[in-house]
C-alpha cells in the first residue's frame, strides 16, 4: 500500500433518542407499527399547528453532550431547514443551525495502532424524516409510498471533527459513540432499525500538507462492517485517482453493499442550499447550571473509565475488560457478582466463555437469563472448594441458565457432586487401570502424557464428577515413581 | 441589490416555474423590499445583543407523555393520492 497519501475522514452520526413521545407532540415513537398511525396535525406539518419541545429530549441530549465532553449551550435555538423531499411534510426540517445545544467535545479511543483523541465539532437536536418505499428503483419508480411514523422522532446528530486517519480509526469511533449512548440508556442504537445511522466525509492529501483533499461524502453505510469497508474502498478509489494525477469530485457517493463499491450520487441530487432561518415556532433554550448540574449527576461511568478500572482495580487482561464493559449490562452483572465472590479473573473467564455464549445464543442481556450475580457467585464458589468440577459447572450453569433454578439445588437434585471420597475413587481409578494395559505400559516407559488419558477415562466413567486433582495425584502414585 | 439571477436561483429552490416577465417583475419588487427592509441598517445596533425573537420567553416544553394520534383515515383524509395506508408520491427523479 502506498504510504504516500494520509487519509482524513470525519463522521456525522445521527442517534434516535429512546423517548415514549415525539420530539414536538404526542405521537408515539414505537418502530414497527402501521403506516402512518403515530401522526398528528403537529407532525403531519398541517396549517395553524405549533410544535412545542419535549423536555425529555433536551435531558438526553444534555447527558450524550456531557459525556461526550462538550461545553453546553447556555442559549440554544432551533432553526429550519428547507428543502424539498416528499419524506419531509413541511418542506423544511426543524434542526440547529449556528447554536446548537453542544459543542467542542472530544472522546477517546483505541484501535491495533494505538489511542487516539478524536474531537467532537457540536452535538444539535433535530427532527427525523419520514419513510419513503419506492415503487421500483428510486431512479426508475413511478412513484413512492409515504410513511410519517417517524417524522418528528427526536436525534441527536453528533459531528465529529475530522480527527480519523483510518476506517478502522472511524469504526472505533462510531463503536466508541454506540456503546457511550448505550451507556447512557438514551438510545437502541439499532443500526438495523436506522435508530443509529452514520455518514462520512473522507479525503486524502499528501503526507505532510496542512489543507484537506477535495471530500467525497459517503452514505448508506448500514453496519459497522459497512462503514469501515465503504471507507476502505474509498481511500482505494481517491488514491487510484490521485496517483493518476486526476482530481477528486465533490460529491455524494452511495455504499452499495451487494456491490461491494460506492457509487456516484451525481445528477441525483438537487444542489443543497437549505436557507436555514430561525424557527418562529419555538422559543429559545436556555440551560441553567441547576439544569446542567442535575443532569451531570445522572452520568453513569462512561465505557472508557471503566475498562481502564477494570483493569487496575480488578487485574483483567485488557482483553477480557474489553469484552465485560462492551456491554453495559455485562459490566454491571459482572460488578454485581464481585460482591460476592473475589476472583475476578475466574469470573471474567466464565461470563466471556460459556455465559456469552448462551447470551448470544438466545439474544440475551446477563439479566434477561435465568442466571442471577448471587447464583453465579454460588455456583463459582462450588467449584473452588471442589464441590463440583468445572466439567459439570458448564452442565451445571445451563440448567441455571435455562430454568432459573439455585446451583446447590441443582447439584443435590441431579445427583451432580463431585466425587471426592477417597475410597470410592480409588475403586474407579484401579478398574481403569485394569481396563487400560497399554496406557499403564506406556507411562512405565516414561510416556507421561499417558496420565492425561486415564484421568479423562475416569472422567468418563464418572461422567465428570470425579475430582480430578485426586485422580490425578492417585494415578500418580499408584503408576510412577 | 439583487438582479435577475438572484431571482432564478431563489425560483429555483422554491421549484417554481418564472416566465421572463415575471423574472423581470419579482427582480424589481424584491428588489424594492430588500431595499425597504434594508432602511434598519441605518440604525445603530452596536451594542444591541443579536436575537431571533420578538417574545420574552424561554424553556416551553412539555413531559414526554404519548397522546392519541389522528386515526389514519383522518390523517390521509386530504391527501390526493394514497396507497395501503401510505401517503404516495409522485416520482422523486428527474428523468
Amino acid at each position: 500500500m502506498s504510504k504516500k497519501y494520509e487519509t482524513v475522514i470525519g463522521l456525522e452520526v445521527h442517534v434516535q433518542l429512546s423517548t415514549e413521545s415525539k420530539i414536538f407532540c404526542g405521537c408515539s415513537t414505537e418502530f414497527g407499527k402501521e403506516p402512518n398511525v403515530n401522526t398528528c396535525p403537529v407532525c403531519l406539518g398541517l396549517p395553524g399547528t405549533l410544535p412545542v419541545l419535549n423536555k425529555k429530549v433536551v435531558d438526553y441530549a444534555i447527558l450524550a453532550g456531557q459525556a461526550l465532553n462538550c461545553d453546553i449551550a447556555e442559549y440554544s435555538k432551533f432553526d429550519r431547514k428547507n428543502y424539498f423531499y416528499p419524506d419531509l411534510p413541511k418542506a423544511y426540517q426543524i434542526s440547529q443551525f449556528d447554536l446548537p445545544i453542544a459543542e467542542d467535545g472530544n472522546i477517546e479511543i483505541e484501535t491495533e495502532e494505538g489511542i487516539f483523541n478524536i474531537g467532537v465539532h457540536r452535538v444539535h437536536l433535530e427532527e427525523d424524516a419520514g419513510k419513503l418505499i419506492h415503487e421500483g428503483s428510486i431512479d426508475k419508480s413511478k412513484g413512492s409510498l409515504v410513511d410519517y411514523n417517524r417524522t418528528g422522532v427526536p436525534l441527536i446528530e453528533i459531528v465529529s471533527e475530522a480527527d480519523m486517519r483510518s476506517p478502522a480509526q472511524a469504526r472505533a469511533y462510531l463503536t466508541e459513540i454506540k456503546l457511550i449512548m448505550e451507556y447512557l440508556d438514551i438510545s437502541d442504537c439499532n443500526m438495523e432499525e436506522g435508530s443509529l445511522r452514520c455518514d462520512a466525509n473522507i479525503s486524502l492529501r499528501p503526507y505532510g500538507q496542512e489543507e484537506f483533499g477535495t471530500k467525497a461524502e459517503l452514505k448508506n453505510m448500514n453496519s459497522f462492517s459497512a462503514v469501515e469497508k465503504g471507507l476502505e474502498y474509498e481511500v482505494k478509489r481517491q488514491r487510484e485517482i490521485l496517483e493518476d494525477g486526476g482530481r477528486i469530485v465533490q460529491e455524494t457517493r452511495t455504499w452499495d453493499e451487494n456491490l461491494n463499491k460506492t457509487i456516484s450520487m451525481r445528477g441525483k441530487e438537487e444542489a443543497h442550499d437549505y436557507r436555514y432561518f430561525p424557527e418562529p415556532d419555538l422559543v429559545p433554550l436556555e440551560i441553567d447550571e441547576a439544569w446542567k448540574s442535575k443532569m451531570r449527576e445522572q452520568l453513569p461511568e462512561l465505557p472508557r473509565k471503566k475498562y481502564k478500572r477494570f483493569i487496575s482495580e480488578f487485574g483483567l487482561p485488557e482483553y477480557d475488560a474489553e469484552v465485560i464493559t462492551g456491554s453495559r449490562e455485562m459490566a454491571e452483572f459482572f460488578e454485581r457478582v464481585l460482591k460476592d465472590y473475589d476472583d475476578p479473573k475466574n469470573l471474567s473467564n466464565w461470563m466471556m466463555g460459556e455465559f456469552l455464549r448462551l447470551l448470544n445464543e438466545n439474544n440475551h442481556n446477563p439479566f434477561e437469563s435465568g442466571v442471577s450475580p448471587e447464583a453465579l457467585a454460588q455456583m463459582l464458589i462450588m467449584i473452588d472448594e471442589e464441590i463440583i468440577s468445572g466439567k459439570i459447572a458448564k452442565k451445571v450453569f445451563e440448567i441455571m441458565y435455562n430454568s432459573g433454578r439455585n446451583p446447590e439445588k441443582i447439584v443435590k437434585e441431579e445427583g451432580l457432586k463431585q466425587i471426592s471420597d477417597e475410597d470410592e475413587l480409588e475403586n474407579i481409578v484401579d478398574n481403569i487401570i485394569a481396563e487400560n494395559p497399554d496406557a499403564v505400559e506406556d507411562i512405565k516407559n516414561g510416556k507421561d502424557r499417558a496420565i492425561g488419558f486415564l484421568v479423562g477415562q475416569v472422567m468418563k466413567e464418572t461422567r465428570g464428577k470425579a475430582n480430578p486433582g485426586m485422580v490425578n495425584n492417585m494415578l500418580r502414585n499408584k503408576l510412577m515413581d | 441589490m439583487i438582479d435577475k439571477k438572484d431571482v432564478e436561483y431563489a425560483a429555483n429552490l422554491a421549484q417554481l416555474k418564472l416566465d421572463e416577465e415575471e423574472k423581470e417583475l419579482y427582480t424589481e419588487q424584491i428588489g424594492k423590499i430588500i431595499d425597504y427592509v434594508d432602511k434598519l441598517s441605518e440604525l445603530d445596533t452596536d451594542n444591541v445583543v443579536p436575537t431571533a425573537y420578538t417574545v420574552p420567553m424561554k424553556n416551553v416544553l412539555r413531559e414526554d407523555k404519548v397522546e392519541d394520534s389522528l386515526p389514519r383515515e383522518k390523517s390521509l383524509a386530504n391527501a390526493p393520492d394514497k396507497k395501503d395506508g401510505h401517503f404516495r408520491a409522485p416520482k422523486i427523479m428527474s428523468d
